[in-house]
């Protein structure tokens, strides 16, 4: 098992953990095959997400991919953030192994849910 | 930083004193025991030796000992060898579901072959009911192998109780006693057991030497052809100095094994107490069974195991989780899931396990850290709510 800096380093210092209390858009999504489970929470003004918070239960890279997955969602509009792939947590995760990719998997599938609620209100 | 190594079922370090034996046999008898001049003849001795050694500790002949490239090979050679021979008789086996791969994948690959194979349940000790194995005996089964010690719990086997069944209905009994060997009394006499797989860098021999135990006239076939070695059994010629190093780490681990299992015992017991004192919402998986005193598996509610195990070994403690995702499957551990541990604890299992290296100064540290990592990942999961 092999992880890149970046992920080791979203580990050690995992950025907008927490909850936000009536968000404006959320969603639960979990992998029952190994157990991971993320909780995303979007706050949205006009249109463009202002604050992104997550928790996660799932491996150093799980955690690592809802921490970048903040970052990448922070300042954007919404439909920039639809865009969002897999390929692009990955990306900015410096590379995951293919056992791990999955984890990147979780946290688009997390923005998707999120952000179709939010359209759907 | 301090640098604790607490994965001793995964592997051991070489003893010194294993080593220096070693070292012998690749400078000075470098010899290849079926030569026939002084250097074979030097090397021979050290085989031999050995092979009276290690017969010696499991109560067996000389010649029912065989050496090979380790557990894994010895699991391999017994089944498919079984199979291979008895195959005009049946074709069924009988095994655990909380058996080691080397063992549930080669079951997998004669399931494949047209063996039908009989996976028996553990109750929630992790302990497999020697009645239940009886009851999955048919006409056509032709072996069973269970391990004597698991690798993730360390909960011990009734494998004389087992054996005692099995033998009675004419079946031959095999048991993967990889993780036990060295660390208790193990006596084929006593289990009467018709195999028994053995490695040797679980007890401080280095990795690439193992063997099995046969009972003579046994029926097996080797899974390796060639030069006759092992009696025909394992053809190849011999890892000497492996093998000179297995004996020497089975006469060490003969000299001391009962102070070692009661001083890794009691480590044992503080670092159990010490974590349930400290963490709420922890279990301990197989702690009502007979155990080695040096395993602990113990599971945390809410947090994934790898986490865990990758913010202690930043801390520079070196052990392993107890779930199988870091191995490239996702699945939880197949162990933790046959003896029913709940959805909460499955994936958050790490296994500590101890050896001759390991102090209570050890323990005293991964008890002064282990609190705040677990607290910090639960801080992080969603999954738990304090």
């Amino acid at each position: 098992m092999q992880y890149s800096d970046i992920v080791q380093e979203h580990f050690d210092h995992p950025r907008n953990v927490g909850v936000i209390e009536q968000a404006d858009a959320a969603a639960q999504v979990s992998n029952p095959a190994c157990g991971d489970i993320m909780h995303l929470y979007l706050r949205i003004e006009n249109d463009r997400i202002t604050e992104a918070k997550f928790k996660t239960m799932g491996c150093p890279a799980a955690i690592a991919a809802g921490s970048v997955t903040t970052e990448l969602l922070i300042g954007h509009s919404i439909e920039e953030a639809l865009q969002l792939t897999r390929a692009e947590v990955n990306t900015a995760l410096g590379g995951l192994t293919p056992q791990k990719v999955h984890t990147s998997v979780l946290a688009e599938d997390a923005v998707r849910a999120a952000l179709k609620k939010y359209r759907q209100r | 930083m301090r640098q604790i190594y607490l994965d001793h079922n995964a592997t051991t370090p070489v003893l010194p004193e294993v080593l220096e034996v070693m070292l012998r046999y690749f400078r000075e008898d470098f010899g290849n025991p079926s030569s026939v001049h002084r250097y074979g003849r030097r090397t021979r001795v050290v085989v031999d030796d050995t092979r009276d050694g290690v017969a010696d500790m499991l109560g067996a002949p000389a010649s029912a000992i065989f050496f090979s490239s380790g557990g894994t090979e010895a699991n391999n050679t017994i089944l498919k060898g079984v199979a291979a021979a008895l195959t005009g008789r049946g074709r069924h086996l009988v095994t655990s579901q909380i058996e080691h791969p080397a063992v549930l994948d080669t079951c997998a690959y004669l399931a494949q072959q047209g063996c039908t194979v009989t996976y028996v349940p553990v109750d929630e000790h992790g302990v497999v009911d020697p009645e239940a194995v009886r009851d999955a005996l048919t006409d056509e089964t032709i072996l069973v192998s269970v391990m004597y010690a698991n690798n993730e719990t360390g909960v011990i086997q009734p494998i004389a109780d087992i054996a005692h069944l099995v033998r009675q209905r004419g079946i031959l009994m095999h048991t993967d006693a990889v993780q036990a060997f060295g660390k208790l009394p193990l006596r084929v006499d006593e289990l009467d057991v018709d195999f028994l797989s053995f490695s040797g860098h679980k007890l401080y021999a280095p990795k690439g030497i193992g063997g099995w135990y046969a009972r003579p006239g046994a029926p097996l076939h080797p899974l390796l052809h060639g030069g006759h070695q092992e009696r025909g059994m394992r053809s190849g010629t011999e890892h000497v100095a492996g093998i000179a190093a297995l004996g020497k780490a089975c006469a060490m681990a003969m000299s001391d094994m009962r102070q070692e299992w009661e001083r890794q015992q009691q480590l044992q017991q503080r670092l159990e107490h010490g974590i349930q004192e400290q963490i709420p919402e922890v279990r301990m998986q197989g702690a009502e069974a007979p155990r080695l005193p040096n395993t602990t598996n113990v599971a945390f509610a809410g947090v994934e195991g790898e986490s865990l195990m990758m913010s202690l070994d930043l801390q520079g403690v070196a052990l392993s989780t107890g779930s199988a995702c870091s191995s490239g499957s996702l699945e939880p551990s197949h162990v933790l899931r046959a003896m029913g541990v709940p959805e909460a604890y499955l994936y958050g299992a790490l296994r500590c396990s101890l050896g001759r290296g390991t102090t209570l100064a050890d323990i005293e540290y991964v008890l002064e850290i282990l609190p705040g990592i677990v607290q910090h990942a639960r801080a992080l999961s969603p999954s738990f709510a304090p």
